[in-house]
């Protein structure tokens, strides 16, 4: 029987992680065994050919992010860096963690063969510092690891080396973005960089770098054991692989579930989520963490992948849906996650370090009966001016315009019930 | 050249610039902040969007996205929208943005009328606030004396820190905190480290950073009376524009010129000038009486008193390094070529003249600053830059990134993308080698620091020189033995090796070995540059008016035997041993002085002339690239001061000296010295005579809005005085004139429609960061000389301690090592009385500690301790042009005892303390 959830198989029902043995026992490391029998070169290929694009949020193919890398040759001496983007600080995110805590290895093992097809002899595990007990657990890994011979100097036999480290953020949102990720690593501000010139060229201390997130990596060496044909045929869509989909908000099951990619929004919520508590009814969700658009009920059949959910005029991000019911303001939910990003922004562009706050500053009135009519068309600017990418450095304040730009378009009743004093769920509009 | 269309006009433009540069060099209006020619695009202020097309359809269409001119390259055939409504519309986004926070304080901020933001905010139209809640507010630090910190005026751009640490090597300034608390400050209150900190008042576009001695003695850019001048804080040549209201010099910024300073001062040369204020300054002649006191004499009682003295008397002259070559000339021609000293002390003699002699020798070429910043392997012998020719200190730590723009040139990435390029390169750098008598201020960006005494410097000059053309060195100490292959290799393989030396280490020996390096390296048919720096603004120039065989002060004694001495602008007790100053003054029955400021010398004479600071007089310097620079009367000198040129032409005249007979303007003496004197040939090419007239009209050196000139004097009199008339050059103590498109170097002060900040100096240049359309100011008096056939040199002996004997060497600081700027406000305050620096060995031996004091040679000195673990073994360090230092003489070996009875300036540190060391070197 083929294998149809590759990325939570060794997630046990108590949480305990696995080690070493039980995941060898399981199958596990038989990827890198699989990896290193092959070329970098076949590997890369397989990879492009699985269509495994990236689980952060942006959903870019990752065999073609990876061939910018500079191979043999055309690459200067030096290292070469693969880092694991393991700062899960979306809002409503928390399908890395559930892979961090549960099954280290897989993720040791994902990189391993993904350094392997890069020929990257160095290796980050960049981690969200409050997932304290999966950084202790991934040093364990990549200390059994050693012992057995997956990682350092001449691993399994072969001549490749590899170390891995892992860094603990400082916990910052923005370091979840890669090129502050790397500026980050590199002891400076985690502010993110201009592109071009692009990490795989110019990254870590200036050498070719590529930062995937965790979910991603995962899959690797999944693909490269069992081929692009069985990767592609676990989706129902175009796009390829599974994915870990969550549910959080008054549904009567939240969690996390792996599921083939382009699992129906609805199937997702009301199969896996059970559905809405009791007493309350979908009012309009965010389909992947807090920088993605609404989505209201008319989208439910959709289907949960990249190219769907985008042509719907939102994104999948992160797959971790958040649901707004009928009982909560809309107002204040996006005030609330406006003032997220507006805390978190680096401050290094002046409309997203200046913009955001007034924006959190304009909700926060209307919030608290303070707003004027003209606040609307402040707004409507400030989504303008913020909400493109290109208009500022970098995609977060973009991304904290996308449910603030979504709530007055689907929501327009509960900003003017603010402004009249009139919103059912906050007394009034003037608690 | 690409061809792109803006809003439907075509443009020719530069490959390889970014947008918003280009578009400024064709005078658009497109505003920006974090953007500095000088440091490159990082996008962070968003101000200069633009939208850009990717087809005609879409420019009709207005479909285009926004991007930003500073990061977007300039492509053939790339369409954009400069004045469409969106592009528009989100700069006036941009500005509304910055102003939520900013301060509605601009009637009492110092930026005020020069105020990049003031300029954006009208540029873009934002006038209406929408924003109702409240400011963000900081609390401000306390910076030192020269720079005042006003954080709630910040607009985030990034500049600040973008200057200070990465283009100045600075560590104590950073962006704290984020989101919008972001907080630019040191880690703690205190003074800002940087030597060239005062830049940040130029770099800020608004006014967190603004010039302190400018804040407490406060006028308006536009009330400033302004003059092209040139810094005499040291040799480089700075250009500077100081500006002046009431009589009173207030400030000084910088004056472009794209191969000297280019954007940048040093602090010493932005606060230094502030002694003009002085209250030690001399208003009027004075004769000394029988009391010993001086009586006030008007100018014409203190001519005659000159010119009888003078007259049939055997007359001496003493000149000065920091006088002008017109006033040393006329001093000069009154006493005659053999009488005439050029003032500098026996040693400075010898190497002044050598430093002169050794580039008119070398087949190396002597770069301006802007070449130095393209060396890609740099050697320095002996000097410790950043202290005695500052702004070249801050040239080569641009040198040193050469490596990163080659890299940056690997990857087709522009040189101008600033984070990406120093991302890319991270801490690699283009190699400089150091050897100093200690450690240096550019000890962070060398390859190799190496400490050594001076005579050892010359041994590993020689060293090097020999391995470069090949010959087979002796044995050398392992100390130096150690550091020849590295860099000769490195220099080798250069392709513009830099070679720099100078005299502040006091070793001739030294500056020979550099020469020899930079000859070698030329014999090799590498294009080499050797830069060899001299202690003063016109050092060079004297040396060129007054040559080798003139009588240095010490000669000057030995052979004296005169009636008079006319000493001009020269505190010889500042600048040489006591005993011989007392020994030269005592060769004449009168000594007359002509000087701005009361010192020692003008006390001992018996006639006092007044002369005017270099604010107040035009001049011509010459520079230690031998770039002779005209410097100009930023106002006229009160009651009975003169310009020394003046007195000296009016004495020459009452003498009825022939010389002088066709003397009659400033001019004419810069012609008959250039017609006499052949290494200063060119002076007359420094700037346009008196005659010049731009468009047929004065240059002004008041803008158009300088107001209040009747009531300033109100309480005086209601009739406005006649303007001073300016009969020495082309430009006018007034408003009317036209300042603009004039030769580079009579440019009093920069302003454009629109642009009343310093950054509306891009409407000067040819092109945004390049030279001024009118042409770089200066004219250099050295070419590429033709080098001298000579053997091998013969190793210069090796440095051998004495047991119980220290060498002195002299060490430098950028506040304090000069005379006048320390005694300028601010300055004066950063400036330290005289020490001497000693290994903690050493100290140890003596039984003295930091603070403690030290006798030298019992008696020729006492000065206060301070422990430097980096002073060459052997050696002890003290603070050349300090107080009480004048009567020590680099390289002379002196005996050390404690000094009984001293008392500490400070409290005594417990041992813990002793961290506070300068340098880190170990034993």
């Amino acid at each position: 029987m083929s294998l149809t959830t590759p990325l939570t198989r060794n997630v046990r029902d108590d949480r305990r992680p696995t080690d070493m043995a039980a995941y060898e026992a399981n199958g596990g490391y038989q990827g890198l065994r699989a990896a290193l029998a092959q070329s970098p070169e076949d590997c890369l290929q397989v990879l492009k050919d699985s269509n495994l694009r990236g689980r952060g949020g942006a959903g870019f193919p990752t065999g073609m992010k990876w061939s910018f890398v500079p191979m043999g040759d055309k690459c200067s001496p030096g290292h070469k860096y693969l880092i694991c983007n393991a700062d899960e600080m979306e809002p409503g995110t928390f399908k890395d963690r559930l892979l961090l805590e549960c099954d280290p290895h897989q993720l040791i093992e994902g990189m391993i063969v993904s350094a392997y097809t890069l020929q990257a002899d160095v290796a980050y595990i960049f981690i969200r510092a409050e997932y304290h007990q999966a950084t202790r657990l991934l040093q364990e890994a990549i200390a059994a690891c050693h012992e057995k011979g997956y990682l350092g100097q001449d691993i399994l036999g072969t001549g490749y080396q590899l170390e891995m480290h892992v860094h603990s953020s400082a916990g910052r949102y923005i370091c979840g973005e890669e090129t502050a990720l790397i500026s980050s690593l590199e002891g400076k501000r985690a502010n993110p960089r201009a592109k071009p010139p692009f990490p795989q060229v110019s990254g870590l201390w200036g050498r070719p770098t590529i930062v995937n997130n965790v979910e991603t990596l995962c899959n690797v060496h999944h693909i490269i054991e069992r081929g692009a044909e069985w990767f592609k045929s676990l989706g129902l869509t175009e796009d390829a692989g599974t994915k870990l989909y969550g549910v959080s908000g008054r549904v009567k099951n939240p969690g996390c579930w792996e599921l083939p990619m382009g699992t129906p929004v609805r199937q997702i919520i009301e199969e896996y989520a059970g559905g809405m508590e009791d007493g309350y009814n979908l009012k309009g969700f965010l389909p992947g963490g807090g920088s993605t658009d609404f989505l209201t009920e008319e989208h439910l059949d959709l289907a949960m992948d990249y190219d769907t959910i985008g042509k719907a005029g939102s994104r999948m991000g992160t797959g971790t849906m958040i649901i707004l019911d009928d009982k909560t303001c809309p107002v204040g939910f996006v005030k609330n996650l406006v003032a997220f990003f507006a805390r978190e922004s680096c401050g290094f562009c002046t409309p997203c370090r200046d913009g955001l706050p007034w924006s959190a500053q304009v909700l926060d009135d209307i919030q608290n009966g303070r707003g004027q009519e003209e606040d609307m068309d402040t707004l409507a600017r400030q989504v303008k001016f913020i909400g493109a990418i290109g208009n500022t450095h970098c995609a977060l304040a973009p991304g904290a315009m996308e449910p603030l730009q979504s709530a007055m378009k689907y929501f327009p009743e509960a900003f003017e019930n603010h402004l009249s004093g009139n919103c059912p769920h906050c007394n009034g509009g003037t608690h | 050249m690409p061809t792109i269309r803006i809003d439907g006009v075509e443009y020719e433009m530069e490959a390889g610039k970014n947008l918003l540069e280009s578009c400024l060099s064709l005078g658009l209006d497109l505003p920006y902040f974090c953007w500095h020619p000088a440091m490159g695009s990082v996008g962070a202020c968003r101000q200069c969007a633009v939208v850009q097309y990717l087809t005609d359809e879409d420019e009709q269409s207005g479909r285009g996205r926004i991007v930003m001119g500073c990061m977007t390259p300039v492509t053939d055939g790339a369409i954009f929208s400069l004045d469409g409504d969106r592009a528009k519309g989100f700069r006036e986004s941009v500005v509304e943005s910055l102003m939520l926070n900013h301060p509605h304080d601009c009637p009492v901020c110092a930026e005020g009328g020069e105020c990049h933001l003031q300029d954006m905010t009208v540029m873009v139209g934002h006038r209406d606030r929408v924003y109702r809640g409240q400011k963000n507010t900081h609390r401000n630090q306390y910076l030192g004396p020269l720079i005042n910190h006003e954080m709630n005026r910040c607009i985030t751009c990034y500049r600040c820190t973008r200057y200070y640490k990465d283009y100045a090597g600075g560590t104590d300034l950073a962006a704290l905190a984020s989101h919008d608390h972001v907080y630019f400050g040191r880690h703690q209150e205190g003074v800002l480290e940087s030597e060239f900190a005062g830049n940040l008042v130029e770099v800020c576009p608004t006014g967190v950073f603004t010039d302190k001695t400018l804040v407490n003695d406060y006028t308006r850019k536009w009330d400033l009376q302004s003059a092209p001048s040139v810094c005499t804080g040291c040799a480089v040549g700075c250009n500077t524009v100081p500006g002046e209201r009431y009589g009173r010099l207030k400030r000084v910024h910088n004056r472009f010129n794209a191969e000297v300073n280019g954007y940048f001062l040093c602090d010493r040369g932005r606060f230094g000038a502030n002694f003009v204020n002085n209250d030690e300054r001399l208003e009027s002649p004075g004769l000394r009486n029988q009391t010993g006191s001086y009586d006030p004499v008007d100018h014409h009682h203190a001519l005659q008193v000159m010119a009888e003295a003078c007259s049939g008397a055997r007359v001496a002259g003493i000149g000065s390094p920091r006088a002008s070559v017109e006033a040393n000339y006329l001093l000069r021609n009154l006493v005659g070529e053999d009488n005439f000293s050029p003032g500098f002390n026996d040693r400075e003699h010898k190497l002044v003249n050598l430093a002169l002699e050794l580039q008119q020798a070398s087949s190396a070429v002597t770069p301006d600053i802007r070449s130095i910043e393209s060396a890609d392997v740099i050697l320095i012998l002996g000097e410790d830059l950043t202290n005695t020719a500052p702004r070249l200190a801050l040239a080569l730590r641009q040198s040193v990134r050469n490596k990163a723009f080659e890299m940056a040139a690997d990857l087709r990435l522009e040189s101008w993308q600033d984070a990406a390029v120093r991302n890319l390169a991270q801490d690699q750098l283009s190699p400089l080698f150091i050897a100093a008598t200690g450690s240096t201020r550019l000890a962070d960006v060398a390859e190799e620091n190496i400490t050594l005494a001076p005579q050892n410097i010359a041994r590993l000059g020689a060293a090097v020189a020999a391995s470069i053309s090949g010959h087979a060195g002796e044995d050398l100490e392992p100390e130096i033995a150690g550091h020849v292959e590295a860099i000769s290799t490195a220099l080798r393989a250069a392709k513009r090796p830099l070679i720099i030396s100078g005299t502040s280490c006091g070793n001739a020996e030294v500056m020979q070995t550099a020469a020899d390096v930079a000859e070698a390296l030329c014999q090799s048919g590498q294009q080499t540059m050797l830069t060899l720096t001299v202690p003063e603004a016109n050092s060079l120039g004297q040396a060129m008016l007054a040559g080798p065989d003139s009588p240095s002060l010490g000669k000057l004694a030995a052979d004296g035997n005169f009636d008079v001495l006319v000493i001009l602008e020269n505190d010889l007790y500042h600048r040489a041993p006591e005993p011989e100053v007392e020994r030269l003054l005592a060769t004449a029955d009168t000594v007359i002085v002509l000087d701005g400021l009361d010192n020692r010398t003008t006390s001992a004479a018996s006639l006092v002339l007044p002369a005017a600071s270099f604010a107040e007089t035009e001049g011509t310097l010459v520079s230690l690239e031998g770039r002779a620079q005209r410097h100009y009367p930023v106002f006229a000198p009160k009651g009975e001061r003169r310009p020394a040129w003046v007195w000296l032409l009016a004495c020459s005249k009452e003498l009825g000296l022939s010389t002088a007979a066709d003397l009659h303007h400033f001019d004419d003496i810069t012609r008959d010295c250039a017609a006499n004197i052949a290494d200063l040939a060119g002076i007359t090419g420094a700037a346009p005579d008196h005659h010049f007239r731009n468009a047929g009209v004065k240059i002004p050196r008041q803008p158009h809005r300088y107001s209040g000139r009747t009531a300033m004097r109100a309480d005086i009199s209601v009739h406005e005085p006649k303007q001073p008339v300016d009969e020495e050059s082309p430009l006018a103590f007034t408003m009317e004139g036209l300042n603009r498109s004039q030769p580079g170097s009579l440019l009093p002060f920069v302003w454009a429609p629109g642009w009343n900040s310093n950054q509306s100096l891009h409407r000067f240049q040819s092109e945004v960061g390049g030279p001024l359309r009118g042409g770089t100011a200066g004219m250099r008096l050295l070419g590429p000389g033709q080098a001298k056939e000579s053997g091998p040199r013969e190793n210069p002996p090796a440095f051998s301690p004495t047991q119980g004997q220290w060498q002195l060497v002299p060490r430098y600081r950028i506040f304090g090592s000069e005379e006048l700027s320390a005694l300028s406000l601010g300055v004066a305050e950063l400036c330290e009385d005289g020490y001497i620096e000693i290994r903690a060995d050493d100290a140890l031996g003596l039984e003295v500690g930091e603070g403690d004091g030290l006798n030298l040679n019992d008696g020729l000195a006492t000065l206060e301790v301070k422990i430097n673990n980096s002073i060459a073994a052997g050696c002890i360090g003290y603070a050349a042009g300090h107080s009480g230092t004048a009567n020590l003489t680099p390289g002379e070996n002196i005996s050390l005892q404690k000094a009984q009875g001293w008392k500490r300036r400070r409290p005594q540190l417990i041992g813990s303390d002793r961290s506070t060391e300068i340098g880190s070197g170990n034993d």
